[in-house]
């Protein structure tokens, strides 16, 4: 099973982006294989619209569980579509937070828990 | 003529000096375009005959001829619709209606001609008289950001043949180019103060690039400095009438009431500023 963490890099020891539309980059990590694939965000810069990207690209990438800080209602909304479960609550780094996830301290998003355009120009 | 009154930033006294350059201006047709927070209409107390709603199409998936090939996801370049992959069930298509700009791509380009368009309000114009001021402004509903949808069916109500004075909105965006778009004149409404400069000429940018003829209203004159008056000698740009900083005048205001025609001072301030405008436009008219 595949989990796409927002990252500020690519790595395993990034630093975790709290947001999740306009994250700097999407790291997915591999549970069984501990694979890990650091994917560039190419929704920061855009005007509107970047949580349904962004959670588009995410869902295409096969991701079943996305780790983050917050997700805005579009992002939520598109992800749920696409059956991707959401852990808000992620801090740290990326390996630290597959790790929380895995040992159950993060809890599942039931609802979006930030404002539309709340992750703009930061 | 149709002369806009607009600022940069907000707060300068646009409102002030279009309703009271409406009052002193005989026969008018006033048009509040500033659609998010119309407040001419508390100075001017237009009785509203009704209200004519606005709406823009939205597209509406018939998910039955729909086969999830995406072209409507791709070409709508403000990601209002998301085509989301299913394993085991035909792909999903979501609608966000409210990043929607109602261009229209998606149900042309349909393959399957399974995109419709339903009509979604977004906000009302009303319309009423007060004096001998024909009185029109648009409202948009909370949580919208069409405001230049509106803006142009506010301006549907332009008379040519008469007096139109507009109250744009602040800032210098979308909204403010719809509401000063093809009009002849354009007032700009500053304060004399490092902000209300710094505003000022980026709404001197826009004008210039739209090259709509312009000059300047210093309002609250008196308070702060003199970079605004030293910025307009140096730009060349005429200084239609200062306002002076007077408590009098925000007394009023706060209580809902005009200027005009209340104070001769006032009056006189006002019918200047129009005849000003008059000459500058000439002016303008004979250099082009």
């Amino acid at each position: 099973m595949k989990v796409c963490v927002t990252a500020l890099g690519p790595k395993e020891d990034s630093e975790v982006d709290p947001r999740f539309g306009r994250c700097r980059f999407f790291v997915f990590f591999n549970l069984h294989t501990r694979e890990v694939e650091g994917v560039a965000n190419p929704n920061i810069e855009s005007s509107g619209g970047a949580g349904i990207q962004s959670a588009q690209l995410v869902a295409s990438k096969g991701a079943a569980i996305v780790l983050t800080g917050h997700v805005g209602p579009n992002a939520f909304k598109t992800l749920s579509a696409a059956g991707v479960s959401i852990f808000t609550g992620a801090t740290s780094t990326v390996k630290e937070a597959v790790a929380a996830y895995e040992a159950g301290k993060l809890t599942r998003a039931i609802a979006p828990d930030s404002a539309s355009k709340s992750g703009m120009g930061r | 003529m149709i002369i806009a009154v607009a600022s940069g930033k907000g707060g300068t006294g646009k409102t002030t000096v279009a309703v009271n350059m409406a009052l002193v201006a005989g026969s008018v047709r006033f048009l509040d375009c500033d659609v998010e927070e119309p407040n001419a209409h508390l100075f001017l107390k237009p009785a509203f005959q009704g209200e004519i709603p606005v709406s823009v199409p939205v597209p509406v998936v018939d998910t039955k001829k729909c086969t999830g090939c995406g072209k409507c996801a791709e070409v709508c370049v403000y990601h209002a619709l998301a085509v989301i992959p299913s394993p085991d069930k035909k792909p999903q298509v979501l609608v966000f209606p409210h990043l929607c700009h109602a261009c229209g791509a998606c149900s042309l380009l349909c393959p399957e001609g399974a995109i419709r368009e339903e009509q979604r309000s977004i906000g009302v114009i009303e319309e009423g008289v007060c004096g001998k001021v024909y009185f029109v402004h648009g409202k948009m509903n909370v949580g919208e950001v069409l405001s230049p949808t509106i803006i142009r069916r506010v301006k549907e109500r332009i008379d040519p043949d008469a007096l139109t004075i507009i109250d744009a909105p602040p800032g210098t965006s979308c909204p403010v180019v719809a509401a000063i778009k093809g009009v002849d004149f354009c007032v700009l409404v500053t304060e004399p103060t490092p902000f209300g400069l710094h505003d000022l000429t980026l709404a001197v940018d826009v004008v210039r690039q739209m090259k709509i003829p312009f000059g300047v209203v210093i309002n609250r004159a008196g308070l702060g400095n003199d970079a605004a008056e030293d910025y307009c000698r140096t730009e060349r740009i005429p200084v239609l009438v200062k306002i002076p900083f007077d408590r009098e005048i925000a007394v009023r205001y706060s209580s809902g009431e005009t200027l005009a025609d209340k104070s001769l001072v006032m009056a006189k301030i006002f019918s200047k500023l129009y005849q000003n405008i008059c000459q500058v436009k000439n002016e303008a008219d004979r250099r082009s």
